[in-house]
């Protein structure tokens, strides 16, 4: 009760006085938007980038993966042998095993004919290792020969290639290496390719005649049904060489994950951009809070020499600072929201907003704007009623 | 004594600058007593009034106000007494962001022990004895200066204080509306019982003193009965 009273009366007061100047209300309430908006788009680019750099394990259909420890990341796999995979075998909760290969290749554009790297994962098609409806259904095709299925989601500078085989034209080179484009599939792009092509693997040793069959990117383990999956990684881990990690399905996307955001520059980027939104936004709240304090500091100096204590006017200014933040949060989540749909249907990549991410900018925001309240507090020493009469 | 203040020194600055304005000043006002105070312009009288009503730390002589010492007093004293007295200022000094009813809530909201309905009656009710009850919920701006300081007459009312300070209430009023003003706030405070203590250069309002002190060059010079 007491928490009403000593808070209700300082809100209200600040309200009608915010109310009063609709105008500067409206610019005030723009500023907090802006910097909303802007940690919005920062953090929403963050996540979707980070989500789409693990796109491609994220289909992953296994309980445990290896990957040589010089595997920094799927882009640039370190090789093992298929020797290693093998000998998982041996262990009866192990239902099967399956070899992945992938490699950065050049692929020619069908329309201009231009070279750009892409990724090119090579795996039997009747193992399913990506659990993409669109590869499954082809898997008896794509056992032909120099056949390979196309990532619709990879970057529009590869052509576009879906109208191109529908026009009947499907011959392409990749690595220079003459292919036929059997189909599309969904997948998504990364950090590191612009575009994704799936072959079987025997057609991955014809489009890279110097890798070898026994030299394996990533080994997929399927487990028997209802099996521990980290009490069976514990055991395999005991029969393999050193220099092979071993990991769930969890582990793989976070090591992916990690790589992106801690070798890469992008998250200082997103972070840098992220803080400078929250800087300018304190700034601009702070400049109203300021003004305000001083517009008003006649009204505080005759509400002290009417007996308000010194803390109402500070229960003022974060009242007022609090209402700043949820004005400009409200139509600032709107905004991104729709923002990011836009962002969505333009760079392929998925900018869920998620009440996680919501809840996480409005705490930023709330901060932002409490912080230019501390700032703005040292202004009301300026009404002293004594001076004012 | 409501107000009781004895050998009251004050100086503005410090060190060779040290300005004395109140020099020695005794001034005792019974409970309530109307006191109207005049003087030259820098005699000091605003001074004496922000230190009476606990707006002004003094240092020097005493203060007693309503039983409170207030030379060397504490912050909680000095709103302790700030609580108990009505300040009616030369500017009006409303919030202009309030409407006159609201404003006049201001005063009550700082009794807690009033529901919302209690205060917006009370509010009403004192606004209405000011002859403004037609005028609740215009702001500020949109009043005459007489009907300004009619609110703030009423703000300083509301709370029932034991004490009123005004400070040329009606310097920014013409006569007819001055008068009015200084009537309405006579009446309201004898039937309260309040004391008041007024600044005034307006020699037309004279007639509503019990009493008329005047100072000169820091020093309550002549103390004038009327009658
Ligand atoms: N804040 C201040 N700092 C320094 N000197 C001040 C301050 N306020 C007032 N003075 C000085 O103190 C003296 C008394 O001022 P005060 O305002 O009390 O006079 P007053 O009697 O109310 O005059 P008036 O009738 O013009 O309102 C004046 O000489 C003034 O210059
Ligand atoms: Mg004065």
């Amino acid at each position: 009760m007491s928490i009403v009273n000593t808070w209700f009366f300082p809100t209200r007061l600040a309200w009608r006085q915010l109310i009063h100047d609709r105008l500067k209300l409206a610019a005030a309430t723009s500023g907090v938007l802006f910097a909303c908006v802007l940690v919005f788009m920062q953090l929403g680019f963050k996540d979707a980038l980070y989500a789409s750099a693990a796109s491609m394990p994220l289909k992953f259909d296994g309980d445990l993966f290896l990957i040589h420890q010089q595997s920094e990341a799927m882009w640039r796999p370190a090789q093992f042998e298929r020797s290693e995979l093998m000998r998982a075998l041996g262990h009866p909760a192990v239902a099967e095993v399956a070899p992945l290969y992938l490699s950065l290749a050049t692929f020619k554009a069908l329309d201009t004919q231009v070279k750009r790297t892409l990724m090119v994962y090579g795996y039997d098609p009747d193992t399913d290792l990506l659990n993409v409806d669109a590869i499954k259904t082809r898997k008896r095709e794509l056992r032909v020969k120099d056949t390979v299925l196309f990532d619709e989601y990879s970057r529009p500078e590869f052509g576009p290639v879906s109208n191109m085989l529908e026009a009947g034209q499907n011959r392409t080179e990749v690595n220079d290496y003459k292919v036929t484009i059997l189909g599309v599939f969904q997948l998504g792009i990364s950090f590191a390719a612009d575009g994704n092509i799936v072959t079987s693997d025997l057609n991955f040793l014809r489009i890279f005649p110097n890798r070898n069959a026994e030299e394996i990117d990533v080994g997929v383990i399927r487990l028997q049904p209802g099996v521990f999956i980290p009490e069976i990684k514990e055991e395999l881990r005991a029969h393999l060489n050193d220099f092979v990690k071993i990991y769930t399905y969890e582990e793989v996307l976070k090591h992916e994950r990690l790589y992106w955001e801690n070798a890469a520059p992008i998250g200082f980027i997103f972070n840098f951009g992220t803080i400078m939104g929250l800087i300018v936004g304190m700034v601009i709240v702070y400049q109203i809070l300021f003004t305000e304090i001083n517009n008003y500091r006649f009204e505080f100096a005759t509400l002290k020499a009417m007996g308000y204590p010194h803390s109402y006017f500070i229960r003022m200014v974060f009242a007022s600072a609090f209402i700043l933040a949820i004005l400009g949060f409200v139509p600032g989540l709107a905004l991104s929201s729709s923002l990011y749909n836009l962002a969505e249907s333009q760079i392929f990549i998925p900018m869920p907003m998620t009440f996680e991410k919501a809840f996480t900018v409005f705490v930023f925001i709330l901060f932002m704007c409490t912080t230019a309240g501390f700032l703005a507090i040292h202004r009301l020493d300026s009404a002293n009623p004594a001076d004012m009469f | 004594m409501v107000i009781d203040v004895h050998n009251l020194n004050f100086s503005f600055g410090s060190g060779s600058l040290t300005q004395p304005v109140l020099k020695g000043i005794d001034l005792a006002i019974r409970k309530g007593e109307i006191v109207l105070m005049t003087g030259p312009s820098g005699s000091g009288k605003t001074t004496l009034l922000t230190i009476i009503g606990g707006l002004r730390q003094a240092s020097n002589g005493s203060v007693v106000i309503l039983g409170e010492q207030l030379v060397n007093s504490n912050e909680q004293t000095k709103v302790k007494i700030r609580r108990q007295t009505g300040y009616i200022f030369q500017q009006h000094n409303l919030l202009k962001s309030l409407t006159a009813l609201q404003n006049v809530c201001m005063t009550l909201e700082l009794q807690r022990d009033l529901t919302e309905s209690e205060r917006q009656y009370r509010a009403q009710q004192i606004l209405a004895a000011v002859g403004l009850e037609d005028r609740m919920h215009y702001f500020p701006e949109a009043l005459s200066g007489g009907q300004r300081q009619r609110v703030s007459i009423a703000r300083a009312l509301a709370g029932r204080p034991k004490i009123i300070l005004a400070d040329e209430p009606t310097a920014s009023l013409d006569r007819q509306s001055g008068h009015d003003a200084v009537e309405i706030l006579k009446q309201l405070a004898k039937e309260l019982n309040t004391t008041i203590l007024l600044v005034t250069h307006d020699y037309r309002i004279l007639d509503i003193a019990d009493r008329v002190v005047e100072l000169e060059d820091g020093l309550v010079k002549a103390v004038e009965h009327q009658e």
